[in-house]
């Protein structure tokens, strides 16, 4: 960029007029020309709206960059330094006054929210697990899962198969879920140790595939695309229905009148304890050596091996924690919507799962929450743009790209502290 | 003197290629051995064979009076061969520091506090700058680190994949220096490097590599006056 103060208007309208031109091109076919029966007929009137908008909104960003607030603006999203801030060993982190308040509201939530937003911010806590499981695999680890929906659908299927062939519900299909999870973790890691970037890509967008196909056509066993219902959780036994096949149902035992929230109430109060502690966990393990073992297998494979690291070891351990968590997220979808079939596994899910993960940046625990609310609570709140969605979603994804490449929250990680006297 | 690392007729090859042939080397405790060669030789796959990336196809590698060519990579790296490997792999995200901690695998945190201290004395760059990224460091400094690394684990050998590799020439001499330092300890170390004139003037024992085959071995001193190596490495003067 050249450094002249003064707005040079000639190069804007250049850029309009390229911007207008490549708008033609691109919106031509598809604006300016319509099917109509066999014929076609042209839209002109429209196309030309299209190409003006464009060619203005250009117009505007190019003068605004010329200026000096512009100037300033770029000059602070420019940076595009790589890889990972490393604070002091000393550096508190505003988090430690932020967390007891968010989970203090956290935990009010149920009882003020509406039943509807309490059910949208179940589902944002879901993805929260979702992305957080992805985040271990490919936001620390480096390995780019695409197929992560198998792991979500074994933990959401386990609870519905399980109750229905074996009679456990929700609290014991929660560890047998996660258990479950993390050996198809285990089955899907070994085969693909040795690949790498797009082939690795391609055979776990493979395994999401099968899993979902595997569901949609083994009817006999998963009642195919009809699907299957799943319970609910109980408080120590008490149900959360009208009525209950044994025992008494909550409302009655506490001589409450019946209401449907309780049971989003309280499945929400479960999940975001869950949440935290997978939170916790997740935050333990990156400082812990496996945590540094998975980051250093993302920078460097060779490097790792010449100091001795188990990379099976390592590989296996970020799939199998990752797909656990998917699965007990699983588990808690299913008990949500009381009923799961093979049509919310798809391979779109997946890559809404990894957006959470690239958009909150790679690695960064609180992008991925962030993430995670933004792209699940957004389309929620904006139920009248439905239509639009898939457009927002990707002018976001441009945006990002250009301002923020690194994700919402760049990954900080506490410096390596030596204890007292040992380095002065 | 025992052999501390001893090739045995080692034959490798890539599919149909033999990369090396019948090799035949020793490390024994305590000596500092360097292999020169020019590109291509086999430098390289010899180190990297020995923790069996490739394997090797005939023969023994005896580590400690135990054959470990079929021991898988993070075994080897964890019984106290440490490598610094071609091109320096530092970790670039990470800190100095915690590329330090990450060479502490092999043996746990026990003598970490301890041997971080010893390494920003032996490497006082990097102390200076042990809490930058290790990507932002200059390609002297990267080498520095990924020795201090490779010493982090306290290991017997020590292995050194072209440690010259890319530098200025002054800071080679550096380098070399701090070799010589480390090896004053009492160090093995089996040095693998293009750079034929420090290598040699540095070691013990030298070997010659071409074209997968030890063409000649004496002591560091012989080779250096050696004609034909100094035809083939030294530019003949």
């Amino acid at each position: 960029m050249n450094q002249q103060t003064g707005v040079n208007f000639g190069a804007s309208i250049k850029d309009a007029v390229i911007a207008g031109l490549l708008a033609l091109i691109v919106f031509g076919p598809i604006v300016g020309v319509l099917l109509d029966g066999y014929d076609f007929s042209a839209r002109p009137g429209d196309l030309a709206t299209i190409v003006a908008v464009v060619m203005f909104g250009r117009f505007v960003i190019s003068i605004f960059v010329q200026s000096d607030v512009g100037r300033k603006f770029l000059y602070r999203h420019a940076m595009k330094e790589d890889g990972v801030t490393v604070t002091a060993p000393d550096y508190k982190s505003k988090m430690y006054y932020i967390l007891p308040i968010v989970i203090v509201i956290g935990l009010l939530v149920p009882f003020v929210a509406t039943k509807y937003i309490l059910t949208v911010v179940i589902l944002g806590l879901i993805y929260v697990l979702l992305g957080l499981g992805l985040n271990i695999v490919v936001g620390l680890a480096g390995l780019l899962d695409l197929g992560f929906v198998g792991f979500y659908a074994i933990g959401a299927y386990g609870l519905a198969l399980g109750y229905e062939y074996l009679g456990l519900g929700f609290w014991s299909m929660l560890p047998i879920a996660a258990v479950m999870a993390a050996i198809a973790g285990a089955i899907l890691g070994f085969p693909v140790l040795r690949m790498h970037g797009d082939y690795l890509a391609i055979v776990t967008l493979g395994f999401g595939e099968i899993i979902r196909l595997v569901l949609t056509n083994w009817t006999e066993f998963t009642h195919g695309p009809n699907g299957v219902s799943a319970p609910l959780p109980t408080l120590f036994g008490l149900e959360f229905q009208r009525r209950s096949r044994e025992g008494t149902p909550f409302h009655e035992f506490f001589g409450l009148p019946f209401d449907s929230a309780y049971k989003y109430m309280f499945v929400y109060l479960i999940l975001f304890v869950v949440v935290l502690a997978v939170l916790y966990v997740k935050h333990r393990l990156t400082r812990m050596p496996i945590g540094r073992a998975w980051e250093a297998l993302r920078e460097d494979e060779i490097a790792c091996r010449s100091l001795g690291l188990n990379h099976v070891l390592v590989k296996l351990s970020a799939f199998m924690l990752g797909a656990s968590t998917g699965g007990i997220a699983g588990v808690f979808f299913a008990t949500y919507q009381g009923f799961v079939n093979p049509s919310s596994f798809t391979f779109f899910e997946s890559a809404l799962i990894l957006a959470i993960v690239v958009l909150g940046g790679m690695g960064s625990t609180l992008g991925v929450v962030i993430a995670a609310f933004v792209l699940t609570v957004m389309p929620e709140m904006l139920r009248e743009f439905a239509d639009y969605r898939v457009l927002m979603f990707g002018i976001l994804m441009v945006v990002m790209m250009i301002w923020k490449p690194r994700g919402l929250v760049r990954v900080t990680r506490k410096g390596f502290a030596t204890r007292k006297g040992a380095v002065k | 003197m025992s052999a501390l690392l001893q090739f045995k007729d080692v034959d490798v090859h890539y599919g149909p290629i033999q990369a090396l042939k019948k090799v035949n080397l020793e490390v024994n405790q305590g000596e500092i051995v360097t292999m020169i060669g020019s590109n291509g030789a086999g430098k390289s796959t010899l180190l990297m064979s020995i923790f069996g990336q490739p394997r090797i196809s005939s023969g023994e590698i005896i580590y400690q009076g135990e054959d470990i060519s079929k021991k898988s990579a993070h075994y080897v790296a964890s019984n106290g061969l440490a490598q610094s490997p071609e091109g320096r792999r530092i970790f670039p995200g990470m800190s100095v520091e915690e590329n330090l901690l990450m060479g502490t695998i092999p043996i746990g945190m026990a003598h970490c506090d301890e041997d971080m201290q010893h390494m920003f004395e032996l490497f006082p760059r990097l102390k200076e700058r042990r809490n930058q990224r290790a990507s932002t460091m200059s390609g002297g400094e990267q080498q520095m680190l990924a020795i201090a690394r490779a010493l982090m684990s306290r290991p017997k050998l020590l292995l050194l994949d072209e440690p010259s590799l890319g530098l200025a020439p002054i800071i080679v001499k550096q380098i070399f220096q701090i070799l010589a330092d480390v090896a004053s300890t009492g160090m093995t170390i089996f040095l693998v490097e293009q750079n034929a004139n420090h290598a040699l003037k540095l070691a013990d024992r030298g070997y010659v590599l071409v074209n997968g085959e030890i063409r000649l071995t004496g002591s560091g001193d012989e080779l250096l006056v050696n004609p034909e190596v100094r035809e083939a490495y030294l530019g003949g003067h």
